[in-house]
């Protein structure tokens, strides 16, 4: 799994959830700021995530994950 | 002297149309919006037919949206937006802008899917949007949230009289003074297994799988209980002073409100309607009318045997003779019951009646029962000009009872 494949199956996820468009998930985003994530709609892009790639990402860790580069990067060292 | 209260804005989405006009046109033609459900479910049940949304609410609203939202917000949002683009969008001072969005049951679908979720995936594949998607006022608060609303959002639950009670909260809130425009009206979105089977368990279904287009006759002999709708209505109320100065549509005047219970059963209608008469009469009051001044009804007349006969005696008994001269109509055998949706739906109908002067037709009466002495409508009837008033009717187990008056002018 290529970091570029984790970015663009993270985009479609918070496409779906956010309807924020693919082209603008990238990986110097921060969720909160940039993409106007709420803490609602994080939940819901983790619980994809962790569906689709078969990681579990605790909570404690989530407020960690600030930009799409830290999640793509959580997410390939721990799938 | 309390504050005038105008309508300046109707939307809706229900079985027979996605909107207020083609819903109306459809009325006017009586047409029923009862299919039979294609869900396999029915199988194991004694009803198999309902009236689903004729425009799905997901075909109209934004994807991200619908999926934060139960079905009976988004239908609320779908006539929400409808009405507040029809009354203009009024630019206006939001403190003095406000909701109250009636649901009778709440996002049921959603708290059982969400229930299946739990038991196939486990807790901690629940959405965070499940609480805001139940919760009853979640409704009002989507619809408050999208205008941006301060004055307060309001919920009143009454089950089928909540769309009836909710309009006559927001007349009241600016009536005090409290408000100067609120959206109001109520939805209901609850056509599936659990709540068919609850309401099919009480007998007040009807089983006229068949014909589904003819099961909902209102004061017909062969009237065997209610046929259960979907969707949404919403008015628009201001205060007429606040119409006048932004030069507003007026649709239609709010007369006033009754609002009484039975203290007689949780589902049973009182057999002598009692609780239903004083209503009628006290709105009628309220709107400082006299018995005389009704010239039509949209009576609650779901269909069912005791419910019809019980809202017949609660109108004799409050209209006396007057009863004669006022036109009857039961909508709900072209749309189905919409259940806390009923109310709202109902009293745009009824705006919608004094403004065009025609009396929609209740469906489907091809025997009229002898025990209602009422002269009800079976095809559309014209109403006098001048100045008219008519009454919405709409009761809920529970033992509420909620009597609307709308006015002319």
């Amino acid at each position: 799994m290529s970091q570029q494949d984790i970015l663009e199956g993270l985009a479609a996820i918070v496409n779906e959830v956010a309807g924020v468009p693919v082209e603008d998930v990238q990986l110097d985003k921060a969720f909160v700021d940039d993409l106007d994530i709420d803490s609602l709609s994080m939940v819901e892009v983790v619980m994809a995530a962790e569906d689709k790639w078969g990681v579990k990402i605790p909570d404690e860790e989530v407020k960690n994950l600030r930009t799409v580069g830290d999640a793509v990067t959580f997410i390939s060292a721990n799938s | 002297m309390t504050r005038e209260v105008v309508v300046t804005g109707m939307g809706m989405t229900t079985p027979l149309g996605g909107d207020v006009a083609s819903t109306w046109s459809a009325l006017l033609a009586g047409t029923s919006g009862i299919s039979t459900i294609t869900e396999e479910w029915v199988l194991e049940q004694p009803c198999h037919i309902a009236g689903f949304m004729a425009v799905d609410p997901t075909e109209v609203l934004d994807r991200v949206e619908t999926r934060r939202m139960d079905r009976s917000q988004q239908a609320a949002l779908v006539a929400a937006r409808e009405a507040w683009a029809d009354a203009g969008a009024p630019e206006m001072d939001l403190d003095r802008l406000g909701t109250v969005i009636a649901t009778g049951i709440g996002g049921v679908t959603s708290l059982l899917n969400a229930h299946d979720t739990l038991r196939e995936r486990g807790a901690s594949r629940i959405s965070p949007h499940l609480v805001t998607m139940i919760m009853p006022n979640g409704p009002a608060a989507i619809v408050g949230l999208e205008l941006g609303a301060r004055a307060g959002v309001h919920t009143p639950v009454s089950a089928c009289a909540s769309g009836a009670e909710a309009i006559s909260y927001a007349a009241r809130m600016i009536q005090e003074g409290r408000a100067d425009v609120v959206v109001a009206g109520g939805t209901e979105a609850v056509i599936c297994d659990l709540t068919m089977a609850g309401f099919a368990a009480m007998r007040a279904l009807s089983t006229r799988n068949d014909d589904p287009q003819t099961a909902s006759r209102p004061y017909d002999v062969d009237r065997d209980g209610f046929v259960m709708g979907e969707g949404a209505g919403v008015v628009v109320l201001e205060s007429r002073e606040h119409a006048k100065a932004r030069g507003a549509t007026i649709h239609g005047v709010y007369g006033g409100a009754g609002l009484t219970s039975d203290g007689h059963h949780i589902a049973q209608p009182d057999p002598e309607g009692r609780g239903a008469s004083r209503a009628i009469l006290a709105a009628i009051s309220d709107a400082g009318l006299t018995p005389a001044d009704i010239v039509h009804i949209n009576a609650h007349a779901t269909s069912t045997p005791q419910g019809d006969i019980a809202e017949f005696v609660a109108i004799r008994a409050a209209l006396g003779s007057d009863a004669d001269s006022t036109v009857v109509t039961g909508t709900k055998s072209m749309t189905g019951h919409l259940l806390g949706g009923a109310g709202a739906i109902e009293s745009i109908f009824t705006i919608l009646t004094i403004r065009d002067r025609v009396v929609p037709p209740t469906a489907n009466l091809t025997n009229m029962d002898p025990a209602i002495d009422l002269d009800v409508a079976t095809s559309p009837r014209p109403l006098p000009a001048g100045d008219i008033a008519a009454l919405n009717n709409s009761f809920g187990f529970g033992g509420h009872d909620v009597a609307l008056v709308f006015r002319s002018n």
